[in-house]
């Protein structure tokens, strides 16, 4: 058949089409999901026949996918399908490729997920960014990700996929060993909480630096295709990285998207100025106002993620507002919070918002922050500079939504 | 001088459990009670201590931290009359044998007769537990079945969620505080961790007014209208 699609996987693609554009027309939805969940269905194979004769990336770990996945896209250049924000399980994946037929084509992926995107999409690059705690309530473990990771990165044949992936995660190494291609990258990576027992055989693994190993022979591999520290190499070539969003974390973003375009032949020094441009990804960094205030809004959702954005607050006396929920999509267990290093936040006033905000007030009142428990919204204050709010998954999408650009 | 030592954070410490030890020590401190706040990393000598904290953990860790335990002079130390408090995979190294990852059995500290098997589905949601006329809530996740010994008493009757077996919660002996209650427990709890300072200071602590007090009565007020 060629590229041609079957009768039911073309009939499936017309329901996610129709599905999704009555859904946004009746404004009950943002039209990405529901009607690809529907076109699996008809057709179970449709991310398969979809995927066909397309050059795919696809991007996962536990934080970074969205902004990295933008990166990518951006990098590529026009032309290239992607999916919407959020929608990184089979069904987004199914409207996003119906929608577009582009060959370039950048899918972010759910964890848990990624072993069956894989296999369906049978994807040329592969992103592994860092693997660490995260909506435990659901995921139980991050080793058995990890686990499940390599398991299905061995399945693929050898030569048909290229794996690019953090040598500075020893959990994202473990699983990445499972590929027959892999690109290292030596990025910053500051959450190892995870990685204290290694993943091979629990022994205790030894950092020095960035440098890591367990006696059992685990150890950081050897061959850095693609370093960041001051400066980017990639492949022994200096690329001028210069992100307009901040953070080092988006650097380390930034340098697995442009390692992975590598792949197609993409020329880093040409491409990293499209990623350069990159400014907010689905509201993440973007300046919003409402009722009156000017709002920094930062998205981070987990320990690593939190502890990264916290990095990006000046050691000064601005305030700051906090808002975190603990809903389905937030992990229904806030205790991560005693993860974080909120005692940085010391010299700040922090503003609590958000349906858990007396287990970020207790947690705050331990660290020794000045906290202010806001029940009533409108009594918020800010200066003129915009103030930054720290938010969380269902928090963040909920600030997005009532404030405006 | 309140010794308060963290057994292995980096082990366990998955469920932000490290955070007991921080609220132990600022409870001591702001009521001017002298205590230190101590972390023991694997292939660290145990120091002795008055209070002991151990969290939950990933099953790989939650052995490697078994194993270094054993060998190490913990079990001396709380033989001693050293205080345990213990959440989660914590809970269930203390035991006589515990099982992760598949069946296979594992070789607990024996510190109290207590044995934890594999259950067939993981316990995962908000726990609340009766512990001696208190309210006691948290947040379990775990998959363990633990069987207390003849004359072992459980650390609290759960009244939401399943701690053990869906009836007791943890365990608790002379010196041993043992729950499945994440939160961490101490945070969301401030009268408990108020038991564990009276416990190890041998006096009864004045009262202190903390975020938490307004944390401990949402958390109550909620979870009694979620059960309808």
């Amino acid at each position: 058949m060629g590229d041609r699609l079957t009768i039911r996987d073309h009939t499936a693609k017309l329901v996610v089409l129709g599905v999704n554009f009555v859904s946004r027309l009746t404004g009950r939805g943002s039209g990405t999901v529901i009607g690809g969940r529907l076109g699996l269905q008809v057709s179970p194979g449709l991310l398969t026949s979809l995927s066909r004769n397309r050059s795919i990336v696809l991007v996962s770990g536990t934080n970074g996918k969205t902004t990295t996945t933008s990166m990518v896209v951006a990098g590529w250049g026009p032309g290239t399908a992607t999916n919407a924000t959020g929608a990184n399980m089979p069904a987004g994946h199914v409207a996003a490729l119906s929608a577009d037929a582009s060959p370039q084509t950048v899918l972010e992926v759910d964890e848990a997920w990624l072993p069956v995107v894989l296999s369906a999409t049978r994807a040329r690059v592969v992103v592994l960014l860092n693997l660490s705690r995260d909506q435990l309530d659901r995921a139980n473990e991050v080793r058995l990700m990890a686990e499940r990771w390599r398991a299905a990165l061995a399945n693929v044949g050898a030569g048909s996929m290229t794996v690019v992936a953090n040598a500075n995660d020893p959990l994202v190494v473990y699983a990445a060993l499972g590929a027959a291609q892999v690109l290292w990258c030596d990025v910053p990576t500051t959450w190892l909480a995870d990685a204290t027992s290694c993943p091979m055989c629990t022994g205790v693994i030894e950092f020095d630096g960035s440098d890591w190993r367990c006696v059992c022979g685990f150890h950081r591999p050897e061959v850095i295709t693609t370093a960041l520290g001051d400066e980017l190499t990639i492949g022994g070539v200096t690329v001028g990285l210069a992100l307009a969003m901040p953070g080092e974390f988006n650097r380390a973003n930034a340098a697995m998207a442009l390692t992975a375009l590598g792949v197609f032949g993409v020329s880093p020094t040409e491409a990293v100025g499209r990623i350069n441009a990159v400014d907010n990804v689905a509201g993440r960094f973007s300046l919003r106002h409402w009722q009156g205030h000017a709002i920094r809004l930062l998205l981070a959702k987990n320990p690593a993620g939190f502890t990264a954005m916290l990095s990006t607050i000046p050691y000064d006396d601005s305030d700051v507002w906090i808002a975190i929920n603990a809903r389905i999509a937030d992990g229904r267990d806030p205790s991560w919070l005693y993860d974080v290093g909120f005692e940085s936040l010391r010299g700040h006033r922090v503003f609590c918002l958000g349906d858990r905000r007396l287990d970020l007030a207790t947690r705050l009142d331990y660290a020794g922050v000045d906290f202010v428990v806001v029940n009533d919204e409108s009594h918020l204050q800010s200066g003129d500079e915009p103030v930054r709010l720290l938010a969380n998954y269902t928090a963040f999408s909920d600030w997005l939504a009532r404030s405006s650009p | 001088m309140i010794r308060i030592t963290m057994i292995y954070p980096e082990l366990l410490g998955t469920y932000g459990d490290v955070g007991n030890g921080l609220v132990l020590h600022q409870r001591a401190v702001r009521r001017g009670l002298s205590a230190s706040l101590v972390s023991v990393g694997p292939g660290d000598e145990v120091p002795a201590s008055d209070v002991y904290l151990l969290g939950g953990g990933e099953d790989g860790p939650q052995r490697l931290a078994a194993d270094l335990l054993a060998s190490s002079s913990f079990g001396e130390h709380v033989r001693d009359g050293a205080l345990v408090v213990a959440v989660c995979a914590g809970l269930q190294i203390l035991g006589r044998t515990f099982s992760v990852e598949g069946d296979d059995e594992y070789a607990g500290l024996g510190l109290a007769d207590v044995v934890t098997r594999r259950g067939t589905q993981r316990s995962v949601g908000e726990l609340v537990a009766d512990v001696g006329g208190r309210t006691m809530v948290g947040f379990e996740n775990h998959g363990g079945v633990t069987t207390l010994g003849e004359g072992v008493a459980p650390f609290g009757r759960v009244r939401m969620g399943r701690g053990n077996d869906g009836q007791a919660d943890g365990f608790r002996t002379k010196n041993i505080w043992a729950t499945y209650a994440h939160g961490p427990v101490l945070a969301m709890n401030p009268w408990m961790a108020d038991l564990v300072l009276e416990h190890v200071s041998g006096e009864s602590v004045a009262p202190l007014a903390t975020a938490a007090d307004l944390l401990y009565e949402e958390r109550c007020r909620t979870l009694r209208l979620s059960r309808g």
